[in-house]
């Protein structure tokens, strides 16, 4: 009986946001489609009523079968039966509830018979499943991959791949293998053409493939023999009928258990190049791993409302010395940073989705016209915005909802650690977040470039000049104040001129403009709705004084402080 | 070779998550302090049509509901999970109906609608529990009819074949189409409503809603002949009046009583076998399990 959109009106309150009439304007184009297909939106309203509706039988189904089932199916897992991946039962069931409710190529145009809506509420659909299984959403999310094929492909194979998606098969993304986990560039799998038939062969092994026997993957291989670096990688696409793939195993994980990470191995596979050869890692995987970083950004968004709502129930509920244990500071405090915690993850991860959709959306009509030179400049903006918002998005959100599920299994005291209530689930799911997709390490190196250049400084400019209401006005102060920390912080470091003293210092700096960022963000939701004070007021306080803790070390650290750290020779 | 199938469905307060305001003072149900729902067991009846319509190509789902306007919803609802059409009964001329009443105004509504195979109905309704109207709907047709239905296993050449759900067992039976079938609970549940579906019918209106809403869509009914919803009122089904509403229902309500359960009777019970087998029997006596 639960609906976990409606009963969580934080949702509707991102979903509505200012920008989404440009959001919108620019994914339906004059509403273009409204005669053509009987699902397509009138107008404006229309089309926002049809995401919120959509939205809510994607929090019913997630109420009312996700949820229930995600214990059932942490305990059974998947197996192999006759080298396909069989589904645990529960995971099966809520596959099929959302097919049947359409609910698999979200962001498709509808000439590929999806939905066509923005990423925002695609996202926003990524979030609500999330928080009903994290596990799940790894199967459903990987839809991500049909976007990706939507974007580079040819005509003729969006064509014959795109719709099946749309109608209900999954997708994987065949990256890592043995030797090639964060070095992408390592990658060894062979693509072979065959000049008789005109066709690609892969041959070789791929490891940690999440949903590693989906119908349609993306493989990442070696088109050019000789090669040994990322610009001999080549994309394809593989189709699960050809049946030359073996599933060696599916991995015994700690965490997210109903989704089968397999190890594959590829004999004389036949598959279809996308787009051109050399251009698989440079330019295909970057933005399919941008999209799969948004992805684990909503995962992480997700599982820090379950872990928040766990600890919450459980705090009024637990009695001990004679009151409940949500009355005393220790216990409040965690709860309400938590809360602060919940509120700045899911702000972050729908301002860097409004970003992605601009861009993307001009992308598409650029494939259609010319863009004019403003929408190049606007496209030009907002895509520098989701390059760098992205990486800090996923590395923020993943290592906060770490810190959640942490805090609320702490709150569950003894209990907690028994299999008896969800968070012990949620948490074991929780620890995946930080590593894949690229660990929090790797998501500071491209964050970095954001600190260097200027970016975040110039967009944190922007936030500042924004206008808000008087009684707000003392929040941008400290904002202000804590943005002269960053800025003595980042010449600090920069004056060195030493890239090993970059590095050293990158995930501090890139936390603290994350701090300021997040605290302008909730900042600017408490301007729409007073609901988010609380929670801007424990954030930015944080902040500030996580910031100065940070400050505090680089002021203190000289290029050969390194030698403390250093590995002995 | 489709069927034709009419699922007749209801709009109920959700009385399972009942709150302190459920009943009004003089002990008649609050229909205003719950929210109003498809009848669950006509959401199982809803499936077992649409399995049918995958089933059998070229097979048709119509919904029937009688109810006041708002009772629309309950089309809606149909129409997103994957209806084909449906009819909304109203009039006041309907109100204060009992079993007998309603099941006369729905059967006239099904003779009205005239071709069909096939009527399903949920087994009962959850404000009411009576269980009457889909019985009593299949006597007026002069129909057969088939209850405590869990699955329709086939429907073609003029037979349907069903397993039945009864107390201590399954049964399948055979019966002749057309007929009345009402389907439990422990059916298989309705379908999400689908995304495109609901996309495309959520501006489905009967005529009434039509003309009391400041309505922004209202001309896109006249392109698109699916966004109208029929309404029918007691002028357009033929019916006798003294059957109808009020007059047409020998149910009185004499006495309604609010009952509280109060715990004071207790048992100590030893543990041994002989006692725990003797409050099994007692348990299952009085129907609290088995």
């Amino acid at each position: 009986m639960a609906n976990f959109f409606t009963d969580n009106t934080d949702l509707l309150f991102h979903l509505q946001h200012p920008l989404m009439k440009k959001i919108v304007a620019l994914k339906e184009r004059d509403f273009q489609d409204k005669d053509k297909f009987d699902y397509a939106p009138m107008d404006f309203e229309d089309a926002m009523d049809s995401y919120e509706k959509v939205l809510e039988i994607v929090g019913e189904i997630c109420g009312d079968i996700v949820a229930p089932n995600a214990e059932g199916v942490d305990a059974e897992g998947p197996k192999i039966v006759n080298n396909e991946v069989i589904y645990a039962k529960g995971t099966q069931e809520n596959l099929d509830a959302l097919v049947k409710a359409g609910l698999m190529g979200i962001t498709l145009p509808r000439k590929y018979e999806g939905l066509n809506f923005p990423i925002v509420p695609y996202i926003m659909a990524a979030d609500i499943v999330s928080r009903a299984d994290a596990g799940f959403v790894n199967i459903w999310g990987l839809q991500d991959c049909a976007e990706t094929i939507n974007e580079f492909a040819s005509e003729d194979q969006k064509e014959r791949f795109l719709p099946r998606i749309s109608n209900g098969e999954t997708a994987a993304m065949d990256l890592t293998e043995p030797d090639a986990g964060s070095d992408l560039q390592a990658v060894q799998l062979k693509a072979t053409y065959n000049e008789k038939d005109g066709k690609w062969y892969l041959n070789g092994v791929k490891r940690f493939i999440t949903n590693g026997d989906g119908h349609v993957s993306l493989v990442l291989a070696r088109s050019e023999a000789g090669t040994t670096d990322g610009r001999g990688l080549s994309m394809f696409i593989y189709d699960r009928n050809h049946k030359k793939v073996t599933i060696r195993r599916i991995e015994n994980k700690m965490g997210i258990k109903g989704s089968p990470t397999c190890e594959l191995v590829f004999k004389d596979a036949p598959a279809e190049l996308v787009g051109q050869t050399r251009m698989g890692l440079i330019k295909y995987v970057m933005a399919l791993m941008n999209g799969a970083r948004l992805g684990i950004g909503a995962q992480s968004v997700g599982i820090s409302e379950a872990a928040y709502r766990e600890a919450l129930a459980y705090a009024e509920e637990r009695k001990q010395f004679g009151k409940t244990i949500i009355e005393f500071p220790a216990v409040y405090e965690l709860l309400a940073t938590m809360k602060a915690r919940l509120d700045a993850s899911r702000t972050l991860l729908y301002e860097t989705s409004r970003y992605v959709d601009i861009y993307k959306s001009y992308m598409h009509i650029s494939e259609e016209r010319q863009l004019t030179k403003e929408e190049r400049a606007d496209m030009k903006y907002y895509q520098r915005l989701a390059d760098f918002f992205t990486p800090l998005l996923k590395g923020m959100t993943s290592e906060y909802c770490n810190q959640l599920a942490y805090d609320s299994l702490q709150i569950h005291g003894g209990s907690g650690f028994m299999k008896d209530y969800p968070i012990e689930r949620i948490y074991r799911d929780a620890r995946i977040t930080t590593i894949y997709e690229g660990t929090t390490q790797l998501q500071v190196v491209a964050a970095i470039r954001g600190v260097t250049t200027g970016s975040y400084l110039d967009r944190i400019r922007e936030f500042e000049a924004m206008t808000i209401k008087p009684e707000l006005h003392g929040f941008r102060r400290t904002l202000i104040g804590m943005t002269e920390e960053y800025e003595k912080a980042v010449r600090q470091v920069m004056e060195v001129k030493d890239n090993e003293y970059l590095d050293f210092h990158a995930r501090r700096l890139v936390e603290m403009a994350g701090h300021i960022i997040m605290g302008y963000l909730l900042l600017l939701d408490t301007e729409r709705d007073d609901r988010f004070r609380t929670s801007t007021e424990i954030y930015i306080r944080m902040g500030r004084s996580e910031n100065r803790a940070r400050a505090e070390y680089i002021a203190n650290c000289t290029i050969d402080d390194l030698g403390f750290f250093k590995p002995a020779q | 070779m489709g069927l034709k199938i009419i699922v007749l469905a209801k709009q109920v307060p959700d009385t399972r998550n009942v709150g302190k305001d459920a009943m009004k003072a003089d002990g008649t149900v609050n229909r205003a302090a719950l929210p109003a729902i498809f009848n669950p067991e006509d959401l199982n009846a809803l499936e077992q049509a649409l399995r049918l319509k995958e089933k059998y190509k070229g097979s048709t789902v119509t919904v029937l509901t009688m109810g006041p306007g708002r009772a629309a919803d309950i089309i809606r609802e149909g129409l997103f999970r994957g209806a084909d059409d449906g009819y909304l009964l109203t009039d006041r001329a309907f109100a204060g109906s009992d079993t007998l009443a309603t099941s006369y105004a729905i059967s006239c509504a099904v003779r009205k609608i005239k071709s069909f195979d096939l009527i399903l109905a949920g087994r009962q309704a959850i404000d009411g529990d009576t269980a009457q109207v889909g019985p009593q709907v299949a006597e007026k047709l002069n129909l057969p009819q088939i209850t405590y239905a869990e699955e329709i296993l086939k429907a073609e050449k003029g037979k349907i074949l069903v397993k039945r759900r009864l107390e201590r067992g399954v049964e399948t039976v055979e019966g002749p189409l057309p007929c009345v079938v009402t389907v439990n609970g422990s059916a298989a549940p309705c379908r999400p409503r689908a995304a495109k579906l609901l996309m495309k019918y959520k501006h489905a209106k009967t005529m009434s809603e039509k003309q009391s809403q400041s309505e922004d869509y209202i001309d896109m009914s006249a392109d698109r002949p699916y966004l109208n919803i029929a309404e029918w009122s007691v002028n357009d089904v033929e019916t006798d009046d003294k059957w109808l509403g009020l007059a047409g229902s020998p149910t009185k309500v004499k006495k309604i009583e609010n009952v509280v359960f109060q715990a004071k009777e207790s048992k100590v019970l030893s543990g041994s076998d002989k006692d725990i087998e003797e409050l099994m029997k007692e348990l299952i006596l009085n129907h609290t399990i088995g």
